[in-house]
This record gives structure tokens, sequence and C-alpha cells, in this order.
């Protein structure tokens, strides 16, 4: 479960002085279901996922994530947390089956225990051909394979996607919506962020709209067409997001 | 403090390290190919030519001398010296390399001597040219030869023996061991190279493990693992400094066997014999060991400082325009540790690298000074403490990680 409570970023910037990219952002993710953060770029989806995973450090406010808190024991959060967005490259250098098992490592497994999860994930995955190849020799549907079996290896309870499908194509962005549906339907609890509105629609059990760092509004697809009166997702994010982006553009 | 996770950093760095070809270029190949280059092949070259300049006959030009026949005709008999008559273009000659010397027999130079009046004859030479210094030395030898006879038959006309003039003899006698020779001529290169390829070999493997892993996207993977940072940084750290070190000794290994080499082929060549004595460099275990303690700190201080400065960038190229001025801080302060007469003081033991480098000219020869060892080794390592300090402050923060 991930529980977010006050979540706030804020940076400093020489010219712009302080930038609010999270103001005060709380919701809730359930195990089994899938949290969808829909938002325009800029928006505040990254930092927000970025403080989930404690790759950042909130500046007030703070998360649980699986009964631990981001800001008190970020160590013990990444351990039970998958990260996987477009920016979390592979080391080139390294086999496919290396970098999953540095990633093994690193999270505490011991040998035989890595073993044994490498080679199912890797079975699992259809990724036995290319497990010796270097990294920067694969395809990028091979790529995000990998980058997927290293998210498992430590078979973590929550998983959190960064913009997991941005440019890719098609067929990869395919292998990952099915992957994200498959650890739903493990009973991991899942957020995910994006601007594509289809993929919102198709695997999302709620859906938040982040606009300016704030979660404007939140709740299931059926009841956000209840709400706005409208069917289509990009239409109930249009009129939702229209008022704070007017503001901002003001500002 | 988990050496576990230490020790997978940097096994993961290794093999990345192992597999990147400028690394292995940086680290190996440049310190085993340089002293064989610079020493076997410039050595070898500069003997050869120094060796076809004194076999040449070089031309040298009388000026004068029609009524000084003994001296002219001493000249003329010299070995391997071929005097030509005088034309007037005689300075543009030897600035042309046309002829190497000119020598200037003053008028009544001979009955000038006979009469006991004193003359100057002159010696035209194109300073620092090779060839012409040779002939100038043949022909000022045999003047100086000249004009010892001269004043031997004096004495002996006079019945006087040649001690009036030379009441006693000195000679300068070498009581350092040969080791100690070469080590204070060839130590200060020893440090300074030592403590240059030190940094060269931090420096590609610092800036790949930092702006490296920010420009190819994966600082966000390893950042979303559960490694601490601080061992992270240190994982980073140690292979940083395993480069920094292994191109160092291998540099003192490929020096070894450079001079040896080159001694060698010195000893077999003819006349060499001298210079062979002179430049074989004699390292014994115990030097080695001792310059390797030594530039342990000053690795710590490279690899931490060099990591630091690399982590602001975001880019490679960006952090190779930030470390590239960082050679010139070294280089100054090394190249001032060889200048003469700069030697060990109690300041000056204070002050990185310049330290070091001072120390390891001591080293090399055989010297040591435990309380500058002492005070040295403190202080390198206190700088190289503080620079791995900054390194894992700076790895914790969001701003340098995450500069935008």
């Amino acid at each position: 479960m991930i529980e977010a409570r006050g979540l706030s970023k804020r940076f400093h910037d020489k010219k712009r002085g302080e930038i609010r990219a999270v103001d005060n952002v709380s919701f809730t993710c359930q195990p089994g279901k899938i949290y969808g953060l829909l938002g325009a770029n800029g928006a505040g989806k990254t930092t927000t996922l970025r403080m989930l995973a404690t790759i950042l450090e909130p500046t007030d406010g703070t998360a649980i994530v699986s009964g631990y808190d981001v800001v008190e024991q970020p160590d013990k959060v990444r351990a039970n947390v998958g990260f996987l967005s477009t920016a979390t490259a592979l080391y080139r250098r390294l086999t496919a089956q290396e970098f999953v098992e540095y990633f093994g490592r690193l999270n505490g497994l011991d040998e035989p225990t890595l073993k044994r999860r490498v080679d199912a994930i890797f079975s699992r995955l259809d990724m036995n051909g290319f497990r010796d190849r270097r990294c920067d020799k694969l395809s990028t549907g091979m790529i995000q394979k990998t980058s997927i079996a290293r998210t498992l290896v430590h078979d973590p309870p929550v998983m959190i996607f960064d913009e997991p499908t941005n440019g890719l194509d098609i067929m990869s962005a395919r292998t990952i919506t099915a992957f994200i549906r498959e650890c739903r339907d493990n009973g991991k609890t899942v957020i995910f962020s994006t601007h594509i509105m289809s993929e919102v629609e198709k695997l999302c059990d709620t859906i938040g709209i982040i606009q300016s760092g704030k979660l404007l509004v939140e709740g299931s697809l059926p009841q956000l067409r209840d709400k706005y009166a409208e069917h289509e997702l990009e239409e109930i994010f249009v009129k939702v997001v229209t008022p704070h982006y007017v503001s901002q553009e003001a500002n | 403090m988990s050496l576990r996770n230490v020790s997978i950093v940097y096994k993961k760095e290794l093999t990345e390290a192992l597999r990147d070809r400028r690394t292995v270029i940086s680290t190996i190949l440049v310190p085993l190919l340089l002293f064989p280059v610079l020493s076997v092949g410039f050595g070898s070259l500069a003997i050869a030519l120094v060796g076809k300049a004194k076999e040449e006959t070089p031309k040298v030009m009388l000026r004068g001398g029609e009524d000084s026949p003994v001296v002219v005709e001493g000249l003329k008999k010299l070995d391997k010296i071929e005097i030509v008559p005088e034309t007037p273009d005689w300075k543009d000659q030897i600035i042309n390399k046309e002829i190497r010397a000119a020598v200037e027999i003053p008028p009544g130079f001979q009955a000038d001597v006979a009469g006991q009046k004193s003359d100057t004859l002159k010696i035209y030479n194109y300073e620092g040219e090779l060839k012409s210094e040779f002939a100038s030395d043949k022909v000022e030898k045999y003047l100086k030869d000249y004009s010892d006879t001269v004043v031997k038959d004096r004495l002996a006309a006079k019945n006087l023996p040649v001690a009036v003039l030379k009441p006693f003899e000195f000679k300068r006698e070498n009581v350092a061991p040969p080791e100690k020779v070469s080590g204070a001529a060839f130590g200060g290169i020893i440090g300074y190279m030592v403590i240059l390829l030190c940094m060269t070999g931090a420096m590609y493997p610092a800036m790949d493990l930092t702006a490296g892993e920010k420009e190819r996207g994966t600082m966000e993977t390893i950042l979303s693992s559960p490694i601490s940072r601080m061992h992270l940084v240190l994982g980073k750290f140690f292979l940083i400094l395993t480069a920094a070190l292994g191109t160092a000794a291998l540099s003192v290994l490929s020096m070894g066997v450079s001079f040896s080499v080159l001694g060698h082929y010195t000893s077999q060549s003819a006349g060499g014999r001298e210079a062979a004595a002179g430049m074989i460099l004699k390292l014994g275990p115990k030097t080695v060991a001792s310059v390797f303690l030594m530039a342990l700190p000053v690795a710590v201080l490279f690899s931490a400082t060099l990591m630091t400065i690399a982590l602001f960038a975001k880019t490679y190229k960006e952090a190779q325009s930030y470390l590239t001025p960082m050679t010139f801080v070294v280089i100054i302060p090394a190249i001032a540790a060889m200048l003469p007469g700069v030697e060990l003081t109690p300041k000056l033991a204070l002050i990185p690298i310049l330290n070091v480098s001072l120390l390891c000219k001591e080293l090399v020869a055989g010297t040591y000074h435990w309380n500058y060892i002492g005070i040295i080794f403190l202080s390198t390592s206190v700088y190289a403490a503080a620079a791995l300090f900054i390194a894992i402050k700076m790895f914790q923060r969001e701003s340098v990680l995450f500069r935008s």
C-alpha cells in the first residue's frame, strides 16, 4: 500500500525563485489496484513518484510505502519498491543477466535465491535468448524486458511506473502495459504516471489528476464521468485542468 | 557500513571498467607504453644522434694565421677536423651550418708566443648546436694542449719544474652510491610521473562513473535500488582508486623495464658506457614500496576530488571540461618539485602534491626523513579524507545528482 500524506517538494531556481513542484499532495493506493497519476508535462508527476521511490526527499509531508516511511526509512522503502521509468536505463557494458543479478544482489538476495529468481523471471519473460548479450546490443523490446526483470528480481509488493511507455513503439508499450496488469493481478500495489489518456482508461482503477503540483481531483473513471458529465477522459481532464492551467499561464 | 554492498558496487564497476575501451587505454595501455616509447625510443634515438654527430668530420675555418705555421699545422693535423680556407661570409656559414666553427689567429701570433707576449685566439661557434659544440671542443682542447706545451718549454728553458705553476693537485670524487646518484637525477621525475599517472588513471573512471552514469540515464536506476548512497559512492571511489594506483603501478613497472633495456642497449653501443651508468635507475623493492605508500593518500585525494568535480557535470563532455584544468593544478606543484634546489621544509611538507613529489625524490635516492614522511603522510591523508567526505556529501545532494 502507498499512503501519501501532504507530500510537498520545493526547488530553488536562481531565475524563477522558489518552485513548488509538488504541493501538499495526499492519496492512497491499495494493493491489487492500479492508481493512475494523470497530468501534463511539468505537472509534478515525476517528482511525486521520485519522492515515493525515495530518489528525492520531500520538503514537507511524507508517504508510507509498504509500511515504511519514505523520510525515516528510505532504504527499507526502496527494498519494497520496483521503480520503472523511461529514464531508468540499463548498464550498457553488462549483459542482461549481469544487470538483473546486480540489482538482485543490491536488494540483498543470497546467491541461490538470486539464481532461482533470475532463472524464473528470464523464462517467464522469454529472455533466455539474450541473457548473455550486452545491454548495448539489445533491441528496444529486449531493453524493456530487462528493465522489467530488474524491477521484479526482488519481488517487491509495490510497483511505481513513471511514464513507462514514453517514446516507445506500440509493441514495446504493450509489453509494459501487460506487465502493469500482471502486477495488479498478482496483488501488488501499482501507481503509474502518464499523460496518455487511453492508457489510463484501459488500466487504472483510480485516477488522480495533477496540475501545477496539486492533486486536483481523484476517483474511479465512472465517478469522474458522473462528476463532470463527460464520457471521454480527455474532456474530463481538460475541464479539470483548464482553470488552473490559465492561472498558471497568467502567473 | 556494509562491506558486502560496497564490494557488490565495486565488482560491477570493475567489470564495466574493464569493458570500457577508454578506461583500459588510460589505465593500462598508456602507462605500459608511455615509458618504453619515451625512454627506449627517445633515449636510443638521442644516443644514436649524438654518436652520429661525434662521428662527423666538422669543417673549421681558419682566419689569419699565415705568419703562425706551427698552430696552423697543429690544427690541420687534428683527427676528424677539416680545415677550410677563409671566406668573408664565415659567420653566415656557421649560422647556416655549412661550417661548424671558425678559429681566428691574430697577426704575429707565433712571434708573440716566442716573445712571451699574450694574445687572444677566438673560436667562433653556434652555441647550443651539437655539432658546432663538438668542433669547438676539439679546437679548444688542441689550443689548451698547445698552451700547456708552451708553458712547459718556457719552464724547461729556465730550469724550473712544472710544479712551480701547479703547486698542488685537486680532484673531485663521488662518494654517493650509484643508486643515490641516479636517484638524485631521476627521483624528481619518478615522483612527477607517479603523481601525474595516478591522476590520469583516475580521470576517466571518475568521469565515467558519475557524469557518464547521468548521461546514460543509469543514475536514476541505481538510486532506486536499496543501496545507501554512501555505499554507492564508496564502491565507485574504490574503483577509481584502483585505476589510479593501477596506472601508477604499471607505469613504475614499465619504467623499470624500460630503464634496464635502455641501460643494456647503451652499454653495448660504443662510447655509451658512461651514459648508461648515469641513466640506469636502480629501484629496490623498498624504494618502490615507499613510493607507493606515499602515493596512496595522493591517489585517494585525486580519486575523491575528481569524482566530486565530475559529479557536478551532466555529461561526459562537460566533466572533461571541468577536469582538464585540474591537470595543470597537479602538474605545477609536481614540476616545482623537480626544480633544482627545491628541498623539503616543514612548510612545503604541508602543500599537497608538492610534498609527495619532493619526498619521492628523496625516497628514490634512498634517503628516509622519517619526520617528513610522517608529516606528509598524515597531512595528505587528512586532505584525502576531507575530499572523500565531500564526495559522500555531494552524493546526498539532489541538486548535484539531478542538476538540470
